[in-house]
């Protein structure tokens, strides 16, 4: 790999989606880990981006409100009647 | 599951469970109605508001989904998910519903990334110039690291924040972000429910997850 093909930080915070969902080619992946590897920053900014998904992830804990499955409940057992 | 990577290969039939769910519920079997109301009564009216933003209004598109769901039950064959064809009714509602409002809904399948004037993930004046003698591109400051933040990004205030961001978000990223980051669909099922490429579904979320973090960035470095 040459100096040329390095990747800089401005490139890599723009591959962190391809590189998480696994859509890098072999050498871009290569690339990326390679600056990951002795760039604090750019630890740093994949690490951000982890626990940004991870608390994306958490806002779901809801129930369904009692009155409205109540209404859905009453709904479903009219359309068994009909 | 979320921040893996769910390329799943598979094919997005109805699963076991689906067809199980769908056979009790033409049975006319309540605990599986319930059980589906458990599961994705929720997600519906979080999804209803990408597209009206009035939360009593995405109530009730998801209540209108439901009856499209049992009215429509007879005629679900397995090809997509349950999810999915959960999905498409819901779609169909809100779109109904905002046609009455007299506004219209983008269509995912038309959507062209090139189309949009695409923001960088990080501020351009955070990296060293291009004429920089030995680091060019590079990190200007590092940014700073959350650990020892963990209190403060789990906070009820900051999950308020995150949603009044995801609203602020352009409505093609919303359904992405909130499809896979929110609720953990696969980047599969979430291309087969918008209609949209493996490739644009991946800018989409680059985009709105990168707007997310700048913001959560700036939200954290206020206080
Ligand atoms: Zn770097």
């Amino acid at each position: 790999m040459d100096d040329e093909q390095e990747l800089t930080c401005q490139e890599l915070v723009e591959l962190v989606t391809e590189y998480l969902e696994g859509a890098l080619s072999p050498e871009d992946r290569g690339r990326f880990e390679v600056h990951l590897a002795t760039c604090p920053g750019c630890q740093t900014y994949l690490e951000q981006m982890r626990q940004t998904i991870e608390l994306l992830g958490r806002i779901t804990e809801e129930m369904i409100p009692e009155r409205a499955k109540a209404d859905l409940l009453h709904a479903f057992r009219t359309w068994k009647r009909g | 599951m979320a921040g893996s990577a769910p390329l799943d290969p598979s094919p997005l039939a109805a699963s076991e469970d689906d067809r199980r769910l769908v056979e009790a519920l033409r049975a006319g079997d309540e605990g599986a109605f319930t059980q589906l109301l458990e599961r994705y009564h929720t997600t519906l009216v979080r999804l209803a508001m990408i597209y009206v933003t009035d939360r009593a209004v995405a109530e009730e598109v998801a209540q209108e989904t439901w009856l499209g769901v049992l009215q429509g039950i007879d005629r679900f064959e397995g090809r997509a998910s349950l999810k999915t064809w959960i999905f498409h009714i819901l779609l169909n509602c809100a779109r109904t519903r905002r046609h009455r409002e007299a506004r219209s809904i983008p269509f995912s399948a038309f959507w062209n990334p090139a189309a949009e004037p695409g923001e960088p993930a990080v501020e351009p004046e955070r990296f060293l110039p291009a004429d920089h003698p030995t680091w060019p591109h590079h990190w200007n400051a590092f940014p700073e690291c959350w650990s020892g933040l963990e209190d403060r990004l789990v906070a009820r205030e900051t999950y308020a924040y995150i949603r009044q961001v995801i609203e602020t978000l352009p409505l093609h990223q919303r359904e992405v972000i909130t499809l896979r980051d929110i609720d953990g669909w696969t980047a599969s099922e979430v291309c087969a429910a918008l209609g949209i490429s493996e490739a644009n579904q991946r800018v989409l979320l680059h985009r709105a997850r990168s707007r997310v973090r700048r913001a959560l960035e700036q939200y954290l470095r206020e206080q």
